[in-house]
């Protein structure tokens, strides 16, 4: 049997699977949870959404026994309603909005696992039909939230859609590189087979623009092309010592223990993450979970300029793991006992530096990703503008080249989460539609 | 003497909170659990003539709210369903054991003297201190000619009301049905024919809801329900405006009133005696809770009767009566305004919905301390309270009374009433 590794436990024996770091809310729940909506006007949560869901609507939808409409409105304006309901950093959006925040001693309404609730009671398929066929084509590169979320809603509007993706399964960083448990077992490919039931999606995997086809190709085959890859490309530290083999990327971590490759638990290994956002906290919790000793978190500046959330701060301090701030490393050495050491300096302002060394059997990166160095065209040549290792597009999501859109984490726009890739996705279809129907 | 000591149309008990004649006090287990915890009295569940009636299976139903609170129940349960030899033993024995608590007896019996000479004298047999006459039942008694088929025949309440004065020296309460439209009618039948108090309101004939699946409605018979009998919270405002006709009327005030109807707190109690009830009679609060909510209901009454001041029940019962009045004798010249305490608002919006979708488009959107919150346009509020009444915080919105230098000016002295009515310049009690 496989054994559950939720809130509070971690790995013993080398089966084991990532449970819900939240669990669901049961019917009873969600109706108490439900009565604390006020139903605001012109309610702050819905702005606070990237995606605009209208709130208090599904609640009060919820509240009257009727969760297959509730689930409806989710996925209206989010048809990555489901995932976005667990991976959300809900404190800094919805929640973060909700006006039952007021007083110190109340808590928000928990909008997440209500969304979640609605979605997860869903019976039978997504509630959306395709207009007549348009006989146009467009060509999206990149399976992940955005690409697919573009895709519906092309779909939606009649069009033909061709998905090129260059990993084996569609999801992007819902299915890669989402901490396992958030998104558990095989949620995300399930929420993709619904999306992708509208029809007219063609999805074509193990597909690498600059490998195994190029931007050209599709130019002269489709009436328009929208890039959607994300960044694939890890930040170097550069530093000398970078290079040796247990000092590992971040996401292809969490890559490997998604896929279920991860079949041994860390026995007590110890490790040090470098960086302050979310994934970095990702990566310490789970190896907190797979049973890893000590696990050091470490920021170059102060716990204040960390990006990632009090929550996720809160959630790895309950996982046991040390936080380190004002540490930059400068160096990694290895060990004769096949230990790395690694050298921070230490910067906190107006204190004199100072310099430690910390040991550790792996060190992780987690400092951030850039757009691929991959050409995008046969010649090699590179002619889409790029603003900020971005690349760049206008308010339509049209970048420099005709026919071009582009959207989602490798444009410079919006934040690096999945509910605003779902609302670019769906913008640019919008802005696509207009291009190629030139209304 | 505590200060809760109450004597109702010559009844006494230690405290005015009596449970009324429902299925709590259908037999002495009851009962004595009830004056265990401390109830002051009881109105025995109605008595009726041999052979006894039968009770259908399903018998309740519940009303909730949106967010499943319990705010009404519906009821088809008959009077009594024991033997009357069975009840009159047991009555007999709860009042010699309790004889500090109020044991009055609800009679239903066939509108004929003979029938009502008969149960009297059996009743007051027993030692019980009074008797209620159950015209109010409003669910299966009356297809038999009883119950609220008599309350609503003034004639039928006076004849039974005087034929009871004949027969017996208990005090007789005359319990009154809401199911009529002018609970005057037979309150003046009850005095005419010599009550010594009336007790309302019974239950209002109500179906609670239908299940959308079957379509049936509950309490389910079989497939089947019947109209029952509407109680609980949501009936309070009912039962307190047709107590406050009582007590304001010229003919009926001073006839001593027992309040019923959804009282589930102290809070509900006084109001209903301030509003000129002697005592009052509760059920579906000690149905939901259970008996032990008496403390509740005491102390708290007793707390605050000691921050007013008052020694006895007889210093505030009725004191409310005053300030109600008919339409006609309200000042038309007071003016009230609703204002936003900026502070306590919380950004809901839900006043600015009512007012601008459902009433005078009085409220606008503001920015203070950089927080989206609301504001009243004082001069298009025309003091409806919505606003007030809709906002979840406390303390944020209050109504304020306008210092206008109007005087006085009722409708029948307004220039815009054309019927010529004559002209009354203040109505106080």
């Amino acid at each position: 049997m496989r054994q559950k590794i939720n809130f509070s436990n971690t790995v013993t024996d080398n089966n084991y699977y990532f449970d819900d770091i939240e669990p669901p809310l049961t019917n009873k729940e969600a109706m108490e949870e439900a009565s604390r909506c006020l139903y605001c006007y012109n309610a702050p949560c819905i702005t606070a959404c990237p995606t605009h869901i209208n709130i208090p609507n599904f609640i009060r939808k919820i509240s009257t026994n009727n969760l297959q409409g509730a689930a409806e409105s989710i996925l209206e304006e989010n048809i990555f309603g489901g995932s976005c309901a667990r991976v959300c950093p809900t404190e800094i959006l919805c929640e973060h909005a909700c006006v039952r925040n007021t007083h110190p001693e109340s808590n928000p309404v928990k909008i997440g696992l209500l969304q979640r609730h609605a979605i997860d009671n869903l019976q039978g398929e997504y509630p959306f039909t395709r207009k007549s066929d348009t006989n146009k084509k467009i060509a999206i590169i990149g399976a992940g939230p955005t690409g697919i979320s573009c895709a519906h809603k092309l779909a939606q509007l009649g069009h033909s859609i061709d998905i090129f993706e260059k990993e084996s399964k569609v999801g992007g960083l819902n299915e890669y590189g989402i901490a396992a448990y958030k998104l558990v077992d095989n949620y995300s490919e399930l929420e993709i087979n619904k999306i992708l039931a509208i029809g007219n999606i063609n999805v074509f995997t193990k597909k690498t623009l600059g490998e195994n086809f190029f931007l050209d190709d599709l130019l002269d085959q489709y009436h328009a092309v929208f890039i959607a890859i994300g960044l694939a490309k890890s930040k170097k530290l550069n530093i000398p010592g970078e290079l040796q083999p247990n000092v590992l990327d971040a996401t292809c971590f969490i890559h490997t223990i998604r896929q279920h490759q991860v079949q041994q638990n860390l026995n007590g290994k110890s490790a040090i993450v470098i960086g302050g956002g979310n994934t970095a906290v990702d990566v310490t919790v789970q190896l907190k979970k797979l049973g890893a000793g000590k696990v050091t978190l470490a920021y170059r500046r102060g716990h204040q300029h960390m990006s990632a959330t009090l929550k996720e701060q809160q959630l790895a301090q309950l996982h046991d793991v040390h936080k380190e701030t004002w540490f930059n490393p400068v160096k990694i050495a290895p060990l004769t006992n096949k230990k790395l050491a690694v050298t921070f300096d230490i910067h906190i302002p107006e204190t004199p530096k100072e310099t430690v060394t910390l040991t550790a059997d792996y060190v992780f990166k987690a400092i951030g990703q850039n757009l691929s160095t991959q050409p995008l065209f046969k010649n090699n040549q590179n002619i889409l503008s790029v603003q900020q290792y971005r690349i760049a597009v206008n308010d339509n999501y049209q970048t420099s080249l005709p026919g071009v859109f582009a959207g989602g984490d490798c444009i410079s726009k919006g934040q690096d989460l999945t509910v605003y890739a779902v609302q670019q996705g769906k913008e640019a279809a919008e802005n696509i539609h207009a291009y190629i129907t030139g209304n | 003497m505590s200060i809760l000591a109450s004597n109702f149309a010559g009844i006494s008990s230690p405290n005015p909170f009596w449970l009324a004649s429902a299925p709590p006090t259908d037999k002495a287990y009851n009962i004595n659990l009830a004056f265990e915890a401390g109830w002051g009295g009881a109105v025995w569940k109605t008595l009726g003539e041999d052979p006894h009636p039968v009770n259908v299976s399903s018998r309740y139903s519940a009303h909730h709210d949106m967010y499943g609170n319990l705010i009404g129940i519906n009821n088809i349960e008959l009077i009594s369903d024991r033997p009357l030899a069975t009840n009159l033993s047991e009555i007999r024995a709860i009042k010699r054991k309790w004889p500090d608590r109020a044991i009055v007896v609800s009679i239903m019996v066939p509108c004929k003297e003979e029938a009502w000479r008969t149960m009297l004298r059996k009743v007051e047999d027993t030692g019980a201190d009074g008797i209620e006459l159950n015209f109010g039942c409003p669910h299966g008694m009356p297809e038999r000619g009883m119950g609220s088929a008599v309350g609503q025949v003034p004639e039928l309440v006076e004849q039974v009301t005087a034929w009871c004065k004949h027969y017996t020296r208990m005090p007789v309460i005359v319990k009154l049905t809401p199911n009529i439209t002018n609970i005057l009618q037979p309150a003046h039948a009850a005095l005419r024919g010599g009550a010594d108090a009336v007790s309302l309101i019974n239950t209002i004939n109500s179906i609670t809801g239908i299940n959308l699946d079957t379509f049936e409605a509950r309490p389910n018979v079989d497939g089947y329900t019947t109209s029952g009998g509407y109680c609980g919270p949501a009936v309070k405002p009912i039962a307190l405006n047709m107590v406050s006709q009582i007590a304001r009327n010229l003919d009926t005030q001073g006839l001593p009133i027992s309040g019923i109807g959804g009282i589930t707190t102290w809070h509900d109690a006084a109001e209903f005696m301030v509003l000129g009830a002697h005592n009052v009679q509760i059920c579906t609060a000690a149905m939901i809770y259970g008996f032990s909510i008496i403390d509740e209901l005491t102390d708290g009454l007793t707390q605050w009767m000691r921050n007013k001041g008052y020694q006895a029940l007889s210093d505030f019962i009725g004191i409310a009566v005053p300030h109600i009045t008919d339409w006609k004798y309200l000042n038309l010249n007071y003016k009230t305004i609703a204002n936003i305490n900026p502070d306590a608002c919380i950004g809901c919006g839900r006043c600015y919905a009512a007012c601008e979708d459902t009433s005078h488009q009085a409220i606008q959107p503001s920015i203070y301390k950089n927080q989206k919150i609301y504001s009243i346009i004082e001069e298009k509020c025309v003091g409806c309270n919505l606003c007030e009444m809709v906002c979840p915080e406390h303390d944020c919105i209050t109504m304020i009374a306008q210092e206008n230098k109007k005087p006085y000016l009722n409708w029948t002295q307004h220039p815009n009433n054309l019927m010529c009515e004559k002209k009354i310049e203040k109505v106080t009690a």
